[in-house]
């Protein structure tokens, strides 16, 4: 136990991972900052500092879209694009990216190639129980602005940080194959 | 196969533009909120000033409770409650099949991370600091930790339980216990613990109610199971409880069990506030069952000519400390023991016993993975001792329509067991490995660069089959409801009730095919699962296409009797044919048509009367319990699937890649290929990461890796495209002849993974899941793959 009264390591179960309830323990710091998420101003007011970007976005600012598998940095269900790169939102401090351009699934944007990746994943049945598929649609929606002709090795290697437990991945990667056909 | 889509895609035409019944890929009602982020989980649920709440668990695996002091924690600000046993107003154990877990320990924790107490408090900051202080005072005793050790002391030595230590045993005998072929094989094999690791962790939110009761919603697999138990353990009658079905993110069998329902509920009402609990991924693995870890010891003997004569075998799963599904799951595995081959003389025994380590139940495969690993490397080995093509020895084995199984149970039904293998032996195979292969396509990817002539090439094989449906004479039963009515617009729409859960599998999709098949209607809507109706059995036992699939089908065909009764009254026909409407008239495009005169309705036009709705039940044929030989007609039917698997694997570093994965599959008819082949690729996958890297490590009772850092997961560079084939034989008595596809596929990749691995480096491997230092060997020493295949890097 120390000074404000968190808990940390002696309760298993308790003790790890819940981003929320633990970020912050050990500094006694309270904080308040703007973040710039999917084109808007978002006012985080009374967060404590160490509170991880996953955390201020889910239970802040209530953007639910980013989901929160593993808050470990192994899963990629949080991945949300940082002034145009790709994080894992349960890695960054909230308060690091005050001032950078935050973007998750819902600002990628309604056109362009966003747009036909969500078509692609629902057209080839790249979705079961969709808890990976917002940071999917980040994560590929950024490997092909990057890379539109990544053949295989690359995309495969690209996309080893987003688990999926349902899919064996076999229709994402037909939703990507025909989205570069597409483009072909 | 380097491109997924070259081929077996021959029957996966894609009719979506034809229409949206069963036979097309139509994609998932809920897909698009799923890709925008927009569809509510349990996780993601709350209201505006609920309470949150967590559990303590103990950190000891076996342990007294000497006394647990919760007042400093009640002191704390911002706590609502702490509840303990002693606040259980109910029965105060709960359970899947028997209720012998306690909802909170109360002098004895039998495992790590066992529910000691809980806590409500304003926000989730508060309700950590008050699990941190509560105090509770454990004698830790020495945990009980080797099955083996059960059942060789016969179990009530140092009960852990007042149940006792066995949950259940089996012995099977069929034929001759002494009959022996002349070729004998026989090993021992040990299978990890494998955890369903489903995405969306364990979450609810729960309301209070005036009359004492809850409403909650929750991501589970069986809605009334859970109300049954929440209902005992509240001391409140069953109509109080009212469940909804929140968002799942996945399930493959890890919430069946109640894990956070009742501490939640408990909660609620003593605190009289909403609140939502939930768990982090660390509670999730200490909170829900996993897939039994298994020794195996088998003996195969067989006629020179390759006839299997008898199997032997000796199954000990560990339950843990709790029952969970435990003795469903033992049958399932004693009665697939010997594979689905025509053995004449067949002994197995089997246990399944409690332990101090972490409670086991039900994961996609339910027992049959576990042995199917053991009977594939049981004939692998035994047609190395014949000196057979392995493929030619399970072609020659396979069991037929007409045999017997070893539980004396008749194969009525299609069994494509042979179609199965040869279908994927003539599957093209990848190229071999050479020195232009690109070293992102070796064993660890760039990171690793391996050099190609250290690596070496495998093929395995590998066939399963899985009992679908409940078994033992469960009388299982699904309800739906289906209502044709005129939607706000006009235009007529049917609305679906089911307390199905949608887990990710699609049966959302698959209700909506089958309900515009029979009725002919654009619009399908599905009502909220929730408790308001009856039972749709768990999600579970690749059940859930067929039973409530077959009751959607039932509620609609007589939806569609109903409006034809009705069409037929307004037509002025003769009563006979009001009561029998389909001798006259037929539902077509959305209208009704009467065959002789030519007449149409528009079904709007008859709908204008009211809505027409009916409820029905859906039941599978009744089979009948396990006699204490392993006797009886104990399975409704059984899916098949083989996988060929192709790997490298570096003999340097112990890495290995999977290079592709075929596999056939045998599915009934196909309802949906899009989904279908979903289902195919995600349980090869499931079954791949068992054979590879899946494990959850106890060691002494304590869970070593209860996170994604540490229980490593397939991603998408682990997993090849699935070169699937989709064998169709209608099943009768099945809704359009249609088989349950979510599990076979699991049960064959794993064996067929290690088959591959086992080829590549000439080494037996004896347990799953395969680690790095399974595979190499200390420098200097030759390894086998030098000795047995010089040229084994050509590949195949
Ligand atoms: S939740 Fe951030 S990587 Fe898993
Ligand atoms: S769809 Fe369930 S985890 Fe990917």
């Amino acid at each position: 136990m120390n000074n404000d009264g968190c808990a940390r390591g002696d309760i298993a179960g308790g003790s790890d991972g819940d981003a929320a309830a633990l970020a912050g323990c050990g500094t006694g710091r309270r904080v308040s900052y703007q973040l710039y998420i999917d084109g808007g101003i978002r006012l985080v007011a009374d967060a404590w500092l160490a509170e991880s970007l996953l955390g201020v976005l889910r239970d802040h600012l209530g953007v639910m879209s980013v989901k929160d598998a593993c808050e470990q940095g192994r899963c990629g269900s949080c991945s949300v694009l940082m002034d145009g790169r790709l994080v894992a939102s349960c890695t960054v401090l909230a308060a690091d990216a005050a001032g950078a351009v935050v973007t998750t699934v819902a600002g990628l944007g309604a056109g362009g190639p966003a747009r036909a990746v969500r078509a692609a994943f629902l057209a080839h049945g790249a979705v079961q129980c969709g808890f990976c598929t917002p940071g999917f649609v980040v994560a590929v929606t950024d490997l092909l602005a990057r890379r539109p002709d990544a053949d295989e090795d690359e995309i495969r290697e690209a996309l080893a940080g987003n688990i999926c437990r349902c899919t064996g991945y076999g229709r994402i990667m037909a939703a990507i194959r025909s989205i570069q056909d597409t483009r072909r | 196969m380097a491109d997924s889509r070259s081929s077996g895609d021959q029957e996966f035409t894609d009719h979506a533009a034809a229409g949206q019944g069963i036979g097309r890929s139509v994609p998932r009602p809920d897909g698009a909120d799923k890709i925008d982020g927009t569809f509510p989980y349990a996780g993601d649920l709350f209201l505006p000033g609920m309470l949150h709440a967590r559990t303590l668990r103990s950190p000891h695996p076996r342990a007294r409770i000497r006394r647990i002091d919760t007042a400093a924690a009640r002191r704390l600000p911002g706590v609502a409650a702490v509840v303990t046993a002693g606040d259980v107003p109910g029965r105060a154990t709960y359970g899947l099949i028997v209720a012998d877990q306690p909802v909170f320990a109360r002098d004895v924790v039998r495992y790590q991370g066992e529910p000691v107490a809980a806590v409500a408090a304003r926000d989730a900051r508060a309700a950590v600091r008050a699990l941190a202080a509560i105090d509770v005072d454990y004698e830790p005793l020495p945990a009980v930790t080797d099955p083996e050790r059960i059942v060789s002391v016969g179990g009530e030595v140092d009960p852990l339980h007042p149940d006792g230590n066995i949950f259940r045993e089996i012995h099977l005998r069929h034929g001759d216990p002494a009959a022996r072929g002349t070729v004998q094989v026989s090993d021992s094999y040990v299978v990890g613990m494998q955890d369903q690791a489903f995405l969306g962790c364990e979450a609810a939110l729960v309301v209070p109610t005036a009359d004492g009761g809850i409403d909650m919603r929750v991501a589970t697999q069986w809605l009334h199971s859970d109300r049954e138990q929440i209902a005992a353990c509240l001391g409140i009658p069953e109509d109080r409880v009212r469940l909804t079905l929140a968002g799942v993110g996945g399930a493959f069998g890890g919430r069946e069990d109640i894990t956070l329902q009742i501490h939640g509920a408990l909660l609620a009402r003593v605190t009289g506030q909403p609140l939502r609990i939930r768990y982090d991924r660390v509670e999730s693995f200490l909170g829900h069952p996993h897939r039994h870890p298994a020794r195996l010891w088998f003996r195969h003997t067989a006629s020179r000519r390759g006839q299997l004569v008898s199997v032997h075998a000796r199954v000990v799963l560990d339950g843990g400390a709790y029952a969970s599904s435990s003795p469903a799951v033992l049958a399932n595995a004693v009665t697939h023991a010997s594979g689905p081959y025509r053995v004449p003389h067949t002994v197995v025994d089997g246990w399944v016993v409690r332990t101090n380590n972490p409670p086991c139940g039900a994961m996609r495969g339910f027992g049959v993975p576990q042995v199917a690993f053991g009977h594939e490397a049981q004939m692998d080995r035994l047609a190395d001792a014949l000196g057979m093509d392995p493929v030619e020895l399970r072609r020659r084995n396979v069991l037929e329509p007409g045999d017997v199984l070893p539980t004396g149970q008749l194969v009525a039904d299609p069994l494509p067991l042979r179609e199965a293998i040869a279908t994927v032996a003539a599957r093209p195979l990848p190229a071999p490995v050479s020195d232009r292969t690109p070293v992102t396509s070796l064993p660890g990817g760039r990171l690793a660069a391996a050099d190609p002539g250290r690596v070496r090439r495998g093929v395995g094989y590998a066939l399963a089959y899985k009992n679908l449906l409940f078994s033992e004479g469960f009388d299982d039963f699904s309800t739906a409801r289906v209502r044709l009515e005129l939607g706000p617009d006009g235009t007529p729409r049917a609305v679906v009730h089911s307390a199905c859960a949608e887990v990710g599998q699609g049966f959302v999709t698959i209700a909506g095919q089958i309900v515009r098949t029979e009725l002919g209607v654009d619009q399908v809507l599905l009502a909220p699962a929730d408790t308001a109706i009856g039972s749709a059995g768990p999600t579970s036992a690749s059940r859930q296409t067929w039973m409530s699939g077959g009751a959607v089908r039932a509620a609609a065909v007589t939806v569609a009797e109903r409006l034809l009764g009705r069409a037929a009254g307004r037509l002025g026909l003769p009563p006979e044919v009001v009561a029998e409407p389909r001798r006259l008239l037929a539902l077509a495009d959305g209208e009704i048509v009467a065959s002789e005169a030519g007449t149409r309705l528009p079904l709007a036009d008859l709908l204008a009367d009211g809505p027409v709705e009916a409820v029905e039940v859906f039941r599978h044929r009744r089979t009948q319990p396990l006699g204490p030989d392993g006797q009886g007609d104990v399975h409704v039917a059984f899916a098949v699937a083989a996988h060929r698997a192709v790997v490298d694997v570096d003999v340097d570093l112990g890495l290995v890649r999977v290079v592709s994965m075929a596999l056939a599959q045998d599915v009934g008819m196909v309802l949906n290929p899009m989904a279908l082949r979903g289902q195919a690729e995600g349980g090869t996958a499931q079954g791949l990461g068992l054979a590879l890297m899946e494990e959850l490590v106890v060691d002494g009772g304590v869970v070593r890796n209860p996170t994604f850092h540490d229980y490593v997961l397939p991603t998408i560079a682990d997993v090849p495209a699935l070169d699937f084939v989709a064998l169709t034989h209608a099943q009768p008595g099945a809704p359009y002849g249609v088989k349950g596809v979510g599990e076979a596929a699991t049960c064959s990749a794993t064996p067929a993974v290690v088959a591959a691995v086992r080829a590549a480096i000439g080494r037996d491997l004896r347990r799953v899941p395969i680690r790095p230092q399974d595979l190499v060997l200390p420098p200097g020493q030759a390894h086998p793959a030098d000795l047995v295949r010089p040229d084994a890097g050509g590949g195949g």
